[in-house]
């Protein structure tokens, strides 16, 4: 069952159909993948009375899940989301999310060496977003929380870009209009406010409903089978999409963003990776309905997606930016994905959740299912996969050169943009401070 | 919490895992689920809530994981948590807790090293405390969850590794609420609070090697002010620099300089010098030695108002 042709049907309707879906006298999961669509609580047999009255019920319902490429390698085409599949696109999608794991785990080493304060890691999550990633075309605009390493490489920044920030040196080492991809944001759910302005900046200007119109009146795939991530696409029109987690769902400015989004129908699609944790809190701690439902209440389509499978992050993505494009946004999507590392290397997992837990998503994982795909369709030979394990390391030691690169800087960082021009007082703050540092090293004459 | 059934812990992440700085490490066990509350991630929820609740009787203490994340609690406390008691001419109190680990030192990413204690001062309605020792972390604690009036609870997170002896037995001697001198001195008056005061008391250190005498006063209390022992003590030097992180302009900073210069004006030798944090927003963290007050920083201050 699909949300996408939501608009169309009465939303009672729609929300009593959804109710009869699951609900407590759901059979226990018997595979991983049954396990997982279950969420958090996959892994216990039976949703206990006292989980079925924290809500637990209604966060753990799985049947709408869109799927592409089975845990086990197998693709199943979708009809609501078509997506053609060659062994170009697998091998791209493969080598993308290798990259991005492989850097994200320097990342890791790096923290742990002392070299970065902080990391926050992405294992896991490469296929919610690389699948996102590769659906924006150029002209589309991205606003991410602090963990989209992956939608960042995506659009085309050097992954040794992101390493200011953690390492302290830089609060975005990019630059955010030229790659349409904004700086990082921290406090949980400005950026989506922020989005949906950007998104409405878009439709005043008239760059939606371009030619993408009529085709996406048809469903997916409106930019045919080059898929809408092509070049500049024909018709002008643009997309923005927010990037935001499961516990930032909770947030005031998550919600009066929908509301903007909403009753401007605004071009943005509601990126939620749903990893079932907000550093030590469940899911069920922020919601008592499955997080993608929410987008009924507010008038707009809801769609769970695999965030393990990439196909299915990248179709469903490629649908909803040309719903956006042509007009028809918002849009909300929740990956139903996982976090397998700590929320950040300051974290501590193993005090609040169980091994067993991070065993039945291995099972799940985002890019062995693609490797197992490439293999038995013979779309990949060992050359390949050897290419991208080297290009993996290249990419890796770049990244820690660059990090062991990156230079402390100087009080000129402190006091440059505060204002948009000159200002008399950080000037004078700023000459203070450089007479601070002189003040080293003249010959001691303060009498100290 | 033993002792008081109405006291509430609320906050993210302050249960299972006992929030992020470990402070409400094992309340949950001890105490249940219904009273150490893992709080969906929404500030103005937090604050907004624990606002009813204390209208209901309950004391909620709830925590703000990073100063710089307090911000979309704000409109609940300066709309409601400030002005419940006022509004509704006391039919209800408002014994509410917020604390907030503030400043900066610990090399951390954007929005957790902030200093935003003088926008909560600007608040009438609020008071506004910061502690700077283990001991007063404990006593000021206990005298803020006892209070009727919101308290906004500042804990420099900086010197949450430090350790000392903490005496549970023995109340403190009148209000916490009070500036405390912390190093007595006759030359110059140091006015500091919460992260500075080590700063402060390292630079004191200092000018005795050089033969100069500081005072330090740990204001602890920021709203409402409590600036009789800073006048007292201004009075015998004659001199005075305040130091905090905060930024220098529009701030608790401001205020003490200009009470002194108001009511000690002519025991000045000097005018009063300030030692602060730029007026830039926090930079990244390896540039943060250039923003925070030091001890040298301190000690040409106190050479200022001999200069003068
Ligand atoms: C307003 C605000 N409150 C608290 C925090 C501290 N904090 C950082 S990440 C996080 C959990 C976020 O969980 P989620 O939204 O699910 O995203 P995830 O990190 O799991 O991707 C919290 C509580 C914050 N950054 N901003």
């Amino acid at each position: 069952m699909q949300e996408s042709d939501q608009r169309e049907q009465h939303p009672e309707r729609r929300e009593r159909s959804g109710a009869a879906s699951g609900g407590p006298e759901q059979d226990p999961p018997t595979t991983a993948r049954d396990a997982a669509a279950q969420g958090a609580a996959g892994t216990a047999a039976h949703p206990t009375p006292e989980q079925v009255v924290a809500g637990l019920r209604a966060t753990s319902e799985g049947p709408d899940l869109v799927e592409l490429l089975s845990p086990e390698g197998v693709f199943t085409p979708h009809p609501d989301y078509p997506l053609e599949v060659t062994a170009e696109l697998l091998q791209g999608l493969y080598r993308d999310m290798v990259l991005v794991r492989r850097f994200d785990r320097e990342g890791n080493a790096l923290q742990r060496q002392g070299q970065l304060s902080l990391w926050a890691p992405l294992l896991g999550q490469e296929a919610a977003q690389i699948g996102a990633g590769r659906a924006l075309r150029p002209t589309d605009m991205a606003f991410p929380s602090y963990r989209e390493h992956g939608v960042a490489w995506c659009r085309g920044i050097d992954p040794a870009q992101l390493l200011g920030i953690f390492r302290g040196t830089d609060q975005c080492g990019w630059d955010p209009a030229a790659t349409r991809f904004n700086g990082y944001a921290i406090v949980i759910g400005n950026q989506v406010l922020n989005a949906v302005g950007y998104a409405m900046g878009q439709r005043l200007d008239g760059a939606v409903g371009g030619a993408g119109n009529s085709a996406s009146a048809a469903g997916a795939g409106a930019d045919g089978p080059d898929g809408a991530d092509g070049p500049e696409g024909v018709d002008g029109s643009e997309a923005t999409i927010a990037f935001f987690g499961d516990g930032a769902t909770s947030q005031g400015d998550v919600h009066e963003a929908m509301v903007f989004g909403a009753v401007f129908d605004a071009p943005v699609v509601f990126y939620c990776q749903n990893n079932q944790w907000a550093i030590s809190e469940p899911v069920e701690k922020q919601s008592r309905v499955p997080l993608y439902r929410r987008a009924h209440g507010y008038g707009f389509p809801g769609v769970r997606v695999d965030g393990n499978d990439v196909l299915a992050c990248l179709a469903v993505t490629r649908w909803a930016l040309q719903e956006c494009r042509s007009g028809n946004g918002p849009v909300m999507i929740e990956a139903f994905t996982y976090r397998m590392d700590a929320h950040t290397t300051s974290d501590d997992p193993t005090r609040y959740r169980l091994a067993d837990e991070e065993e039945a998503w291995k099972l799940l994982d985002p890019i062995e299912r693609v490797r197992v795909h490439l293999t038995r369709e013979g779309l990949a030979d060992a050359a390949f996969f050897e290419r991208v394990a080297q290009d993996a390391d290249e990419l890796a030691a770049h990244f820690r050169a660059a990090c062991y690169a990156l230079d402390s800087p100087g009080p000129d960082r402190l006091f440059s943009h505060v204002y948009s021009g000159e200002h008399e007082q950080t000037r004078r703050q700023h000459a203070e401070q450089i007479g601070y540092l002189a003040s080293f090293q003249e010959p001691a004459e303060s009498g100290r | 919490m033993e002792l008081d059934s109405s006291v509430l812990i609320m906050g993210e992440d302050v249960g299972r895992l006992g929030g992020v700085f470990r402070v409400t490490e094992g309340l949950q066990k001890d105490f249940g689920e219904n009273r150490v509350i893992d709080t969906p991630l929404a500030e103005s929820g937090i604050i907004g809530t624990a606002v009813g609740l204390a209208m209901r009787g309950y004391r909620p203490v709830t925590e703000i994981q990073f100063d710089g994340f307090v911000f979309p609690g704000f409109d609940q406390i300066i709309s409601q948590v400030a002005k419940v008691t006022y509004r509704s001419q006391g039919a209800f109190s408002m014994p509410m807790v917020i604390r907030i680990p503030f400043g900066g030192g610990i090399g951390a990413v954007e929005h957790h090293s902030e200093s935003p204690e003088s926008l909560f001062c600007h608040i009438a309605g609020l008071r506004v405390v910061a502690c700077s020792t283990p001991q007063d972390a404990y006593d000021m604690l206990r005298e803020a969850i006892a209070c009727d009036d919101p308290v906004v609870f500042f804990e420099p997170k900086r010197r949450y590794w430090e350790k000392g002896p903490v005496d549970i037995g023995t109340p403190p001697q009148g209000s916490t609420f009070s500036s405390v001198v912390r190093r007595p001195g006759t030359d110059v008056t140091v006015v500091t609070y919460g992260p500075s005061v080590a700063v402060a008391l390292a630079a004191a250190e200092a000018a005795a090697t050089e033969g100069r005498s500081l005072e330090v006063i740990d204001l602890r209390t920021l709203s409402p002010l409590d600036l009789d022992p800073v006048l007292e003590s201004v009075r015998r030097t004659g001199r005075a620099v305040v130091v905090t992180e905060a930024p220098r302009e529009s701030s608790i900073s401001a205020d003490v300089a200009a009470r002194i210069t108001e009511e000690a004006f002519y025991s000045l030798a000097a005018p009063v010098q300030r030692v602060a944090g730029y007026d830039v927003p926090y930079p990244p963290s390896k540039a943060e030695h250039h923003y925070l007050p030091d001890l040298d920083k301190v000690l040409d201050a106190v050479d200022r108002t001999y200069a003068f």
